[in-house]
Formats: structure tokens, C-alpha cells, sequence
């Protein structure tokens, strides 16, 4: 047995063992837990122990309604995230190609960018009220810009060799665009977007923190006000699957889109 | 020794006087401002290259190699001069002027079939055709069974012979290549040289082709334009009557032998001229 082996840098380790460690961790904080809760280390209130957890989960899947939350957060995390690429990813790509549109776009951007998302919500409910578009205009504002100019630098990475290359064999430059600059940037994109959508889940939260009827994040503010802090802890674990749920999927995609990356994303 | 080459290089002003030039690059200079200062990458450059001819330009590193070629593929506009393709003016890049780029520059998103037939099906040729043409250019470069095979997956100098495919198979006027075994280790480097010598004879392209190695110069070349060091400028032609087809020992060929030491000395002279200057502006030791 050589121990040594496994602590070379950047040296790949057996792939079982690598899934143990993150079993091994997640055991033990587990286990940590337990000890907090069940030995009586920590009053309920600030930690519920795991049964509570699983009896609070129970409780609100039949009688409270998680799942209409969830659906109600989904939703808007979707359409305020879907909104935002099908808008930004396009102005990105033309930043990133033509200078002019880079000059016509960027000081606004650069600028919009540094106002955080959550200090328009008050401008928001002011201009169109506390429904379903306001939480959406929220989750927008926080991803669009970034995305803008996350895809912009993906485009302006695209080697310029390449595009010469294609030119060379008698693309035009709209075909130096679909065949070259698209395919190139493609990876970029979707790291892009799998990056802001895990941001746009923490704007649905802020956003459903104020004024809010439904929602996730409305359900967790809720559960604090009656000093519920299982229901909390619930929304929380929720939203981190949902989360990973989504990544999970971002990365499927990711490998089947572009097998030629080889391993595709970690 | 000398009386062959004599003999020789009457044959081939005999041929110069017959064929018109394919390729005409007529007095190009290219300078480029960069934070206010104008840098000579090209002086007034003056040469041609004829129908089936294997051109090389030899120079060092930084002479103004690359500049050539993409002023001669279009990419880089000339600022002063022009370049004549088939006494045509050319304006811009086109599929008539194929090359091979220094570094590695396949679609890595597309396979090894699908990127040497990139320009064919910008072409909008058939499928079953194009499919015949990569055929053949995959059996010419040696990778038959390579086809279906993404880039990351191959080593370097397979990348190379596929960027030399894809350039082929779309069958330009001439093939344009920048120093594409630079990157390569000493042996592949041969193995290509013979390989892409194989290639042309087959072919009968019309090749220009760049390199800072002065053995793969001569090696390759019908004749060898030298280049002296930066700003670039055309130094010397060189002709290069070995006889073809040539094959990896004639790089030991007393003729071989003496063309380089002819050039070696050309760019000695040429080094001394440079270290003189420099020291006229003071950086030599003895005013220093
Ligand atoms: N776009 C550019 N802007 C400014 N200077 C440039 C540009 N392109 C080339 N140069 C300069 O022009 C000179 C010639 O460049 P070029 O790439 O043609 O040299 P080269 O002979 O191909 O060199 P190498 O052997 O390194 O490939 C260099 O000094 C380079 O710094
Ligand atoms: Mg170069």
C-alpha cells in the first residue's frame, strides 16, 4: 500500500476512490449532525435534527403545498433565465464579432452590470407590481448583462487563425460566422449559461423574499415567521437539488454536444 | 561539380523564359502602426513563382515569413505593391490561393473527413462526390482509416498532413505554406518532408512554401529565395538543380553540401551587417 501515490499534484487518483472521499465527507458532516441534534448539543430551533427535516419535508409535500412552490419557482427561474439568453446570448455574439456593435453596446452594459439586481426590486414593484413578471424582470436583470459580456469574450476568443483558415478555403464571411465563429464559441456559450443559471437562482430567492405569494423562496420566509426551522432548512435543500439537477443536465449536454472536447466539463 | 549546376541553370532559364509566372508579387511592403510607431514587417518585396513550381522563401524568425504569405492569401492588406494571380490582380482571400498555417489550425469540432472537406462543401458539392476527393487525399496523406477521428485525438504531424488535405482537396491554384513542420519533432519533420514531396509530384501544384530551416529550404525547393533579417527583404534566389524525385539522402550530396554552404554564407554576411549597424548606434562595446 502506498499512501504517497495519492498525494502527487494534479495526479489523477482511482476513480472509486474518488467517489468514496465525496462519500466520506458528505458521512460525515452527516454524522456531525446527528451528534449536534440527537446528543442534545443544540437546541431545535436553530438546528432540527434530520428526522425533523424528513417529517417537515412529509408535512409539506402533503398538506402545505411544496410542490406548487416549486413549480412557482421553476417557472420563474425558467422564463426569466430563458428570456435573458435568448436576448443576451445573440448581442453577445455580435459584440464579440463586430466591433460597432461593441461600441454601441458595451458602455451601457459595462455600466448596468455594477447595479445589483436586487436594489431594482423596489423599482420593479413599482413599475409593474409583485406578480410573476416582476420576480421574472428580477432574475433577468441579474443574469442578461453578464451573459452579454461573458459571451462577448467567448466570441472575441474564437482564434482568428481559424476564421482566416476557413476564408482561405473560400468561406465568406457569413460563412466564416456560422461554420467557424458559432461552432468555436458553442462551449463557451453553455458554460455561460450554466454558470448564470445557478446565478438565477439566487436572484428567484431575493426576489421571492419580497413580496411574494408563492414560490421557494416566499415558503422559506414564511417558515421563518412561525420560527419553523425545518421549513427552511427543507427550501434550502430544495433549491441545492434543483440545482444540481439542472447541472447535472447542463453537463450531459455538454459531453453529448461536443464530443470532440474529449471529456467534455471536469 | 560547378559545371553541372552551370549546365543546370541554363536549363532552367531556359524554362523561366518559356513559362510565365503564376504567381506575381510586385514590389510589396507592408509596415503596421502600432502605438504610434510604424513597423517594417516587409520591405519592397519583388519575386514570382511559375505553374508547378516548388518556391521556398528561408528566413529567420520575425524576418516577415508569415506577412508574405497572408498578403499573398489576402488576409493582409499590402501597403504599398500587389500581388498578380494568373496576371490577375487578387483582392482579398479566395479559395485559389490554399494554405497551410503555422500553427495548428484544424476545425477541432469537426472530424478528420469533415475538415478536409470544409471547402468543398462551402463549394456546395455533392456528398457522394466530396466523399470520393477525401478519399483519396486521406489514402495520399497516409491516414486512411483516420477519417472519423477528431483532431485532439491526433498527434502533430497527422494534424499537419490534414491541414495539407483539406488545403488540397479543395484543388487551389497554389498552396501557400507557413513554416508547416516548424512545430514538429526532427524525424516526423523528415518523415513530412519526403511525405509532402510525394504529394506535389502527384499533385503538380504550384507551391510557395516558408521556412527558417535552411537544410528543409534546399531540400524541398526548385529554388530557395533568402530573406534577411527584420525589416524582411528579399536577399538572394537560389536555384536548386538536384534532381527529382529527391529522397531523404541527397540532404549528404556534396551539391547539397555546397548550395547550403553557399546560403550559410549569404546569411552570414548578412548577421555581420546587422551587428554592424547596431554597433553604429552605439551598443557596441568599444563605444560603449
Ligand atoms: N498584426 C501585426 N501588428 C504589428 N506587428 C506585426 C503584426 N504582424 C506581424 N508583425 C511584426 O512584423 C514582423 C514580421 O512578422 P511575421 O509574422 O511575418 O514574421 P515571420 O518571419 O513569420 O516570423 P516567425 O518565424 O516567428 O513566424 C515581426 O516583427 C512582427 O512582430
Ligand atoms: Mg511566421
Amino acid at each position: 500500500m502506498q499512501v504517497k501515490q495519492y498525494f502527487k499534484l494534479k495526479e489523477n487518483i482511482p476513480s472509486r476512490l474518488y467517489i468514496g472521499l465525496g462519500l466520506f465527507s458528505f458521512g460525515a458532516l452527516f454524522l456531525l449532525w446527528c451528534i449536534l441534534t440527537y446528543g442534545g448539543h443544540v437546541p431545535a430551533l436553530f438546528l432540527p435534527s434530520p428526522t425533523d427535516i424528513a417529517q417537515q419535508f412529509w408535512l409539506m409535500v402533503t398538506e402545505m403545498n411544496l410542490f406548487s412552490d416549486i413549480v412557482a419557482s421553476v417557472y420563474r427561474v425558467s422564463a426569466g433565465f430563458l428570456l435573458a439568453s435568448i436576448i443576451g446570448v445573440p448581442i453577445g455574439l455580435l459584440m464579440g464579432s463586430f466591433k460597432i456593435a461593441e461600441g454601441l453596446v458595451e458602455p451601457i452594459v459595462g455600466f448596468v452590470r455594477y447595479m445589483p439586481a436586487s436594489a431594482f426590486i423596489p423599482l420593479l414593484i413599482l413599475w409593474i407590481g409583485i406578480g410573476d413578471l416582476q420576480k421574472i424582470a428580477v432574475i433577468f436583470i441579474g443574469t442578461f448583462f453578464q451573459q452579454v459580456l461573458m459571451v462577448r469574450d467567448v466570441t472575441k476568443n474564437v482564434s482568428q487563425e481559424l476564421i482566416d483558415t476557413s476564408y482561405t478555403l473560400g468561406a465568406t464571411q457569413k460563412a466564416a460566422f456560422l461554420k467557424v465563429v458559432l461552432p468555436s464559441a458553442l462551449p463557451g456559450i453553455m458554460d455561460t449559461l450554466r454558470i448564470t443559471l445557478g446565478w438565477a437562482w439566487t436572484y428567484l430567492v431575493v426576489a421571492e423574499l419580497v413580496a411574494a405569494s408563492s414560490g421557494l423562496g416566499y415558503m422559506i420566509m414564511e417558515s421563518q415567521r412561525f420560527l419553523r426551522t425545518a421549513g427552511i432548512i427543507v427550501g434550502i435543500l430544495v433549491i441545492g437539488l434543483l440545482g444540481l439537477i439542472t447541472d447535472s443536465l447542463f453537463k450531459a449536454a455538454y459531453n453529448k454536444m461536443f464530443p470532440w472536447l474529449q471529456g467534455g466539463v471536469e | 561539380m560547378t559545371a553541372i549546376r552551370k549546365e543546370y541553370l541554363k536549363v532552367i532559364d531556359g524554362y523561366s523564359q518559356k513559362a510565365e509566372p503564376k504567381l506575381k508579387v510586385h514590389h510589396v511592403s507592408k509596415t503596421f502602426a502600432q502605438k504610434g510607431q510604424t513597423i517594417t514587417a516587409l520591405q519592397d518585396t519583388t519575386f514570382d513563382v511559375r505553374e508547378g513550381e516548388f518556391v521556398t522563401i528561408l528566413g529567420p524568425s520575425g524576418c516577415g515569413k508569415s506577412t508574405i504569405l497572408k498578403v499573398i492569401a489576402g488576409l493582409t492588406e499590402p501597403s504599398s505593391g500587389y500581388v498578380m494571380l494568373n496576371d490577375r490582380r487578387i483582392f482579398g482571400p479566395g479559395s485559389d490561393r490554399g494554405m497551410v498555417f503555422q500553427g495548428y489550425t484544424l476545425f477541432p469540432w469537426l472530424t478528420v473527413e469533415q475538415n478536409i472537406g470544409f471547402g468543398l462543401q462551402l463549394k456546395g458539392m455533392a456528398k457522394a462526390e466530396r466523399k470520393e476527393i477525401i478519399e483519396h487525399y486521406l489514402h495520399l496523406i497516409g491516414l486512411n482509416g483516420f477519417g472519423r477521428m477528431y483532431p485532439n485525438n491526433l498527434s502533430g504531424g497527422m494534424k499537419q498532413r490534414v491541414a495539407i488535405a483539406r488545403a488540397l482537396a479543395n484543388d487551389p491554384e497554389v498552396l501557400l505554406m507557413d513554416e508547416p513542420f516548424g512545430a514538429l519533432d526532427a524525424q516526423t519533420r523528415t518523415v513530412m518532408q519526403e511525405l509532402l514531396l510525394n504529394v506535389w509530384e502527384e499533385s503538380k501544384k504550384t507551391i510557395l512554401f516558408v521556412t527558417h530551416d535552411i537544410d528543409e529550404a534546399i531540400f524541398m525547393g526548385d529554388r530557395v529565395y533568402v530573406m534577411t533579417a527584420r525589416p524582411g527583404r528579399l536577399k538572394a534566389e537560389i536555384p536548386v538543380p538536384i534532381p527529382r524525385p529527391r529522397e531523404f539522402s541527397v540532404k549528404t550530396s556534396p551539391l547539397f553540401m555546397q548550395l547550403k554552404a553557399e546560403i550559410l554564407e549569404l546569411i552570414r554576411e548578412e548577421s555581420w551587417k546587422a551587428a554592424s549597424e547596431v554597433g553604429s548606434k552605439g551598443w557596441s562595446p568599444t563605444t560603449a
